[in-house]
């Protein structure tokens, strides 16, 4: 069922490398503004599982980063851009277990090497793009059933 | 009770140094944190998380760990299969999840 | 399962002010790694972790989970705690390991979450 809005809806967040105790707060809002338009429970929480996990990547990864949403009546789409260090081999990255958060990340439950196959698993398109020492840019779009 | 019989009653896949197989357990710890499970665990315990990290290897090493059980199916880097055969670290790998992996242990174990 | 029999099964406190003993927890997650509850299927699943930071809450939060156990009579500080009331997220605190405490629920019939 498509989603009842008049026109789409846009929105941005900042989110601050190293900011863990902020950490969540982007994708909680996204959730909320999902549930006001009364958006499919299944895709508010894959959107919100996705981008927590790009949020905690920013943040553990990058000096700060930018998430911006768009909700039209048949998807949302999400892109978060950070100015980080840059992912080297992308492929690499996407595989499962691969992660190179440093220990007291770990200690923190973080660096599994989860997040980005999360974010996969969670979209129904997924793009990254990444270039060393400039950022990384991941865009993910889930549908509306 | 040895690892061997834990890889049958659970149906584990061994993944490393099969010679550990033989080992004796003295219990269970459960964990993703490595410096808690530096830190809680007890020697001769069966260590059952879904962290992969290289790290591991050397955690169960130095704690006197029986072996590692890698829960909800996650593949190991090559990196750290090398590293366990290397320093004689038995690796075993499950399905489930570290709940019932935990929750199947104990029933086995107490 | 009853939450009130998880709370006597493994001697558990209660620490946030307000908690639903009688809700009922349908899965346990056992994980002190955010992503794995955050993959899992998790909502109405009891999570047992022995992490206390923020970032519990939060991944609480979004993964629809309602109570928290904590380990080793781990306690959060107070303005985790406050997170939680402030998102009606329940959270305990068991002597037990996280082996143990797992064991004891499992023996007492609560399933795991699935992977989905």
């Amino acid at each position: 069922m498509p989603l009842n809005i008049d026109e789409n809806i846009e929105g941005s967040f900042q989110v601050i490398g190293g900011n863990f105790d902020k950490a969540g707060e982007a994708s909680s809002q996204l959730k909320l503004k999902l549930f006001e338009v009364g958006a499919d429970e299944d895709v508010i929480r894959r959107a919100a599982i996705a981008t927590f996990e790009a949020e905690m990547n920013v943040i553990i990864y990058a000096a700060a980063g930018r998430l911006q949403y768009l909700i039209t009546p048949s998807y949302i789409e999400i892109r978060i851009e950070d100015m980080g260090p840059g992912i080297e081999d992308t492929d690499q990255a996407m595989q499962e277990g691969y992660s190179t958060a440093p220990d007291w990340v770990r200690e923190m439950g973080w660096g599994a090497g989860m997040g980005l196959p999360n974010m996969k698993k969670n979209s129904d398109k997924f793009k990254i793009d990444s270039i060393v020492g400039e950022g990384t840019t991941i865009e993910m779009i889930m549908n509306f059933p | 009770m040895k690892l061997n019989d834990l890889v049958e009653e659970l149906s584990l896949e061994a993944k490393t140094f099969k010679e550990g197989l033989q080992n004796e357990i003295a219990g269970a710890y459960v964990s993703d944190l490595l410096s808690d499970v530096m830190g809680n665990s007890k020697k001769g315990d069966v260590w059952v998380t879904l962290q992969t990290h290289l790290n591991i290897v050397a955690v169960a090493g130095h704690a006197g760990l029986a072996g590692i059980i890698i829960v909800g199916g996650r593949q190991l880097q090559e990196a750290v299969l090398q590293k366990a055969e290397a320093e004689k670290i038995t690796i075993m790998s499950t399905p489930l999840s570290a709940f019932e992996t935990a929750g199947r242990l104990y029933k086995l174990l107490t | 399962m009853i939450l009130k029999e998880i709370i006597k099964i493994l001697n558990a406190t209660t620490i946030t002010s307000s908690v639903d003993r009688e809700l009922n927890i349908k899965t346990a997650c056992s994980a002190d790694m955010m992503s794995a509850v955050l993959y899992y299927h998790t909502p109405d699943s009891l999570l047992i972790t022995g992490l206390a930071q923020p970032q519990v809450i939060r991944t609480a939060e979004i993964a629809g989970i309602k109570t928290i156990l904590f380990i080793l009579d781990k306690k959060p500080a107070e303005n985790i705690i406050s997170l939680a009331e402030k998102h009606n997220i329940s959270l305990l605190s068991t002597p037990f390991c996280m082996y143990t405490a797992s064991g004891k629920l499992f023996e007492a019939g609560l399933p795991s979450c699935q992977g989905k």
